[in-house]
């Protein structure tokens, strides 16, 4: 029964084990996020002064799209369904995901769609120069040739996100351990089973819109294009159908780490759980409405534009009884502040920040002034970075001495965290100030007036850059060796993955436990 | 306790400092360099109030929230012997903060509401101008006044390039600004030749997309004279950062003598276009030309760069009706290489042609008559 892993190169390529993919997985993610910080850091440099020094103006666009893409599809994402693959089954008392071959699938054909989309930066043209959001008929009519290749990893990277959720539902409502109902899940689970449904509903419609993209540019259809009675408008329309329910895909895991994080610090159970189950499912089908508040200012008529608004308002309600959910947990604790804790708090505190920006965003006239500029990149770094980095972070430390059995070095990681936090702010927090004062966004030049505030961003952005290299070296290192790690690692913490050995074995819960 | 809590004060200070001195250094030439320009119209001082009082409500929120979390991060922590509480729950509390917030968006939502419905009334307007976005300059056409014209970025390349020193207004500058009247509703109708672009001015608070098949409408009414800069907002490609808005509002008398000139002017490039050029003429004509219009992909020397060399050019040397096509129509298979036809005159086109067919170390002989390029034109 108790088999280990295979040896060599063939147990990585043939693995079926969700441990071993969800390793895979993570370490995938941390190469994709240490790629897309070199794009960023292009680009700050670029940004350094005014006047071009470093890049090109179309160069400059590659790399500011290669980030965004890099970032969302290459490092947070499979970062999020890393953790789900090692957690899921352990927190729910499961064996391994429901679908092991898939799962395998899901994972290895990742590389093939990035190493596809990087190609493109050394192909004839150029690579991929439009913006994460690829508006049309820049991405179509105007596109460098390279775009077919970036079209067809976008279908991969879809292809795998949907094959991972699927993989995710079926192991959430098919494989808890006996007396595990659905409202005794820990939030990581449940956000992430919300999570996975919102993949299953807006990966199609991504893959849809590149496929649209691809009959324009190929075989002569209009969707997009005015000049043949298509519509540039409507691609705007099904991308952000898709894309708002992204950027929830993006936070919503993070919100189970940070639940599950500042309770076991705060020594006091999680105040509100059923509130926030809740509340995540309220935010899921409220991003479902919201998708047009990105586009304020393309002439929607004014009821259209009244509905998103009034909706995308709505949002601030749910995410507020998530905050004071966690604010009360923290309230009469008994905290400690090892590092886990201290992103975590960074967390609340930052994406707090980035959703008060959020809900003047949401204003609509107030977005006339604010589209476009530098408000909104501060605005949805704020969400991100703290957002979703941190929390990924956070759940690193946490989570590690149970995968690797051995205790990271204390001392280390608060050092990161205070780079990491930092940098962060010295990077993002000026960008509100260039924004309101008038910069655009996506430029490679600009005037002396957004000077200083540049300079402080791009030292920040190398500062944050100098604390993910730590964050490297600090896990390789715990692996490596360091304190052994008691099963329990934390002071009783709640959960099903701390009543297995540190490290956990291969195979856990072979036979399901007992859940009271 | 007393060291952690002066560790904690000192740590928050920092951002408050950096704030506070930012503020100091806030101002340059009146402008804030940390905040939204109230503008100068009465849209862009009502979304600025909008501005900061959502602000305000949220750095009041902030206060509340962040101010509890940080009172138990400082009394509730285990080093100082705090017990941990057991509670996990209240129906009361949950509906509480579901409530209060709701009733603050009621609070904010109305305002925005009305503003909202006072930008949109685009009725009853003095002025309507066509503004049409292109890669990467404005045009500005006067509906009904027979005026239109390209408004193009005139920061020389070598401040871009840190050869000059940068002026004050660096990349926020245009060879032809747009004129408005003071005192006037004025009606902006926005739209594109070629991808999306943005037409923003943040004194006017005006932002419009610029849309390929769309026209947009959206309006101001300045009350004073004065030069208010913006920007392309929208991503539109290589050069999206070089594609500035200026906009200077003007008294009507000095707006109605413009427009007047304007027409002359338009009048006389009309029948410029019948005139016969010596060669010598259009050669210097088309060296400006060239620098304005091709310079930035085809290199200052014909050398290429984005796009392909003029130097020794197959289409440049070759037979004049690919090189007329090329320029007029752009290339069928390259989008980079746009159409001049709507963009440069005809007195432009066949001094630039002549220019590039007799530069470079091209030696065709070619002189191209404006009326050759007309005569193409219709024929194509």
């Amino acid at each position: 029964m108790a088999h280990g892993p295979a040896k060599g190169f063939t147990r990585w390529l043939y693995t079926t084990n969700h441990k071993d993919i969800g390793s895979m997985y993570l370490w995938f993610s941390f190469a994709m996020f240490l790629l897309g910080g070199v794009f960023a850091l292009v680009i700050r440099a670029e940004l350094f002064e005014p006047g071009l020094q470093i890049v090109e103006p179309g160069f400059f666009n590659q790399m500011t799209t290669m980030h965004g893409l890099v970032m969302v599809f290459g490092a947070v994402m499979p970062a999020f369904v890393g953790l789900a693959n090692w957690m899921i089954p352990m927190m729910v008392g499961a064996p391994d995901m429901a679908l092991p071959r898939m799962n395998n699938w899901s994972f290895w054909i990742l590389p093939f769609a990035f190493a596809m989309m990087v190609a493109t930066l050394f192909m004839e043209g150029g690579g991929p120069n439009f913006g994460w959001t690829f508006y049309a008929p820049l991405s179509t009519t105007y596109a460098p040739p390279s775009v077919t290749f970036f079209i067809f990893a976008v279908h991969i990277m879809g292809a795998s996100s949907i094959m991972g959720s699927i993989n995710i539902i079926a192991t959430i409502l098919n494989m808890r351990a006996p007396g595990m109902t659905l409202m005794k899940m820990p939030l990581f689970v449940w956000t992430w089973l919300i999570t996975a449904y919102l993949l299953i509903a807006v990966m199609p419609v991504l893959a849809g819109v590149v496929t649209m993209m691809l009959m324009d540019i190929h075989f002569g259809t209009s969707f997009f294009d005015a000049a043949g009675g298509g519509d540039p408008v409507l691609f705007q329309h099904v991308f952000w159908f898709f894309g708002h329910p992204e950027v929830y895909i993006m936070i919503l895991p993070a919100f189970g780490i940070v639940s599950a994080i500042i309770p076991t610090f705060a020594r006091k159970p999680l105040f509100g759980y059923s509130s926030m189950v809740y509340a995540t499912a309220s935010i899921a089908f409220l991003s479902f409405i919201v998708w047009a508040h990105h586009m304020f200012t393309v002439g929607m008529p004014i009821a259209g534009e009244l509905f998103f608004m009034y909706a995308t308002m709505l949002i601030a309600v749910p995410t507020g009884v998530k905050v004071f959910n966690w604010v009360t947990t923290m309230f009469r604790g008994a905290m400690t502040f090892e590092t886990p804790m201290l992103f975590s708090i960074a967390f609340v505190i930052l994406f707090t920040i980035g959703g008060f920006s959020g809900l003047m965003l949401a204003i609509a006239p107030a977005d006339f002034q604010y589209h476009d500029t530098y408000f909104v990149v501060a605005h949805f770094h704020y969400v991100l970075v703290p957002g979703a980095i941190f929390s990924i972070t956070a759940g690193v430390y946490y989570w590690l001495p149970k995968w690797c059995g051995n205790m990271y070095n204390e001392t280390m990681g608060k050092t990161q965290f205070w780079m990491a936090f930092i940098g962060l702010n010295l990077t993002f927090f000026p960008m509100h100030f260039v924004g309101l004062a008038g910069m655009q966004r996506r430029v490679p030049d600009y005037n002396q007036f957004f000077a200083d505030f540049n300079m402080i961003s791009s030292c920040g952005a190398f500062l944050f850059g100098a604390a993910q290299i730590m964050l490297l070296y600090n896990v390789i290192s715990t692996i490596r060796g360091g304190k052994k790690a008691t099963d329990e690692v934390w002071e009783n913490p709640e959960g099903l993955e701390w009543t297995v050995a540190s490290p956990a074995p291969y195979h856990t819960f072979s036979t399901p436990p007992a859940v009271k | 306790m007393l060291k952690t809590t002066s560790r904690l004060v000192a740590w928050l200070s920092v951002p408050t400092l950096l704030l506070t001195s930012g503020h100091v250094l806030a101002e340059e030439n009146g402008r804030s360099t940390v905040n939204m320009p109230q503008g100068v119209t009465s849209t862009s001082q009502d979304i600025y109030g909008l501005h900061m009082d959502i602000f305000w409500w949220c750095v009041g929120i902030g206060v509340v929230v962040f101010g509890v979390m940080f009172y138990s991060m400082i009394v509730h922590r285990k080093a100082n012997g705090a017990k941990a509480a057991n509670f996990h729950e209240s129906t009361m509390l949950e509906i509480v903060w579901t409530v209060v917030p709701f009733l603050i968006l009621i609070l904010m939502a109305w305002p925005a509401t009305k503003s909202l419905v006072k930008l949109y009334d685009t009725s009853e307007s003095d002025v309507d101008i066509v503004i049409t976005g292109y890669q990467w300059f404005w045009k500005y056409e006067y509906l009904d006044q027979g005026v239109s014209f390209f408004s193009r970025l005139s920061t020389p390349e070598e401040q871009i390039r840190n050869q000059a020193p940068k002026g004050d207004n660096y990349l926020l500058e245009v060879d032809e600004p747009l004129l408005i009247p003071t005192n006037k509703k004025v009606r902006f109708l926005v739209t594109s030749n070629d991808v999306i672009h943005s037409w923003w001015v943040p004194d006017l608070a005006v932002k419009r997309d610029a849309i390929p098949g769309y026209v947009n409408e959206s309006w101001t009414y300045v009350n004073e004279p004065g030069t208010f800069r913006g920007v392309c907002a929208e991503l539109c490609g290589k050069d999206h950062g070089f594609m500035p808005v200026v906009v200077k509002a003007v008294e009507e008398g000095e707006y109605n003598t413009w427009l007047a000139d304007r027409r002359a002017q338009a009048e006389k490039e009309k029948e410029l276009a019948n005139k016969t050029f010596t060669f010598d003429e259009l050669m210097v004509q088309g060296e400006q030309v060239y620098g304005k219009a091709c310079a930035a992909c085809h290199g200052a020397n014909g050398e290429g760069g984005v796009g392909k060399a003029i130097a020794g050019s197959p289409i440049a040397t070759g037979d004049l009706s690919g090189h007329l096509d090329i320029v007029i129509n752009g290339s069928q298979v390259n989008p980079a290489m746009a159409a001049f036809r709507e963009t440069l005159s005809e007195v432009d086109t066949a001094a630039v042609i002549t220019y590039q067919r007799n530069a470079f170390g091209n030696s065709t002989g070619d002189a191209v008559q404006p009326i050759d390029i007309l005569k193409f034109k219709q024929g194509n």
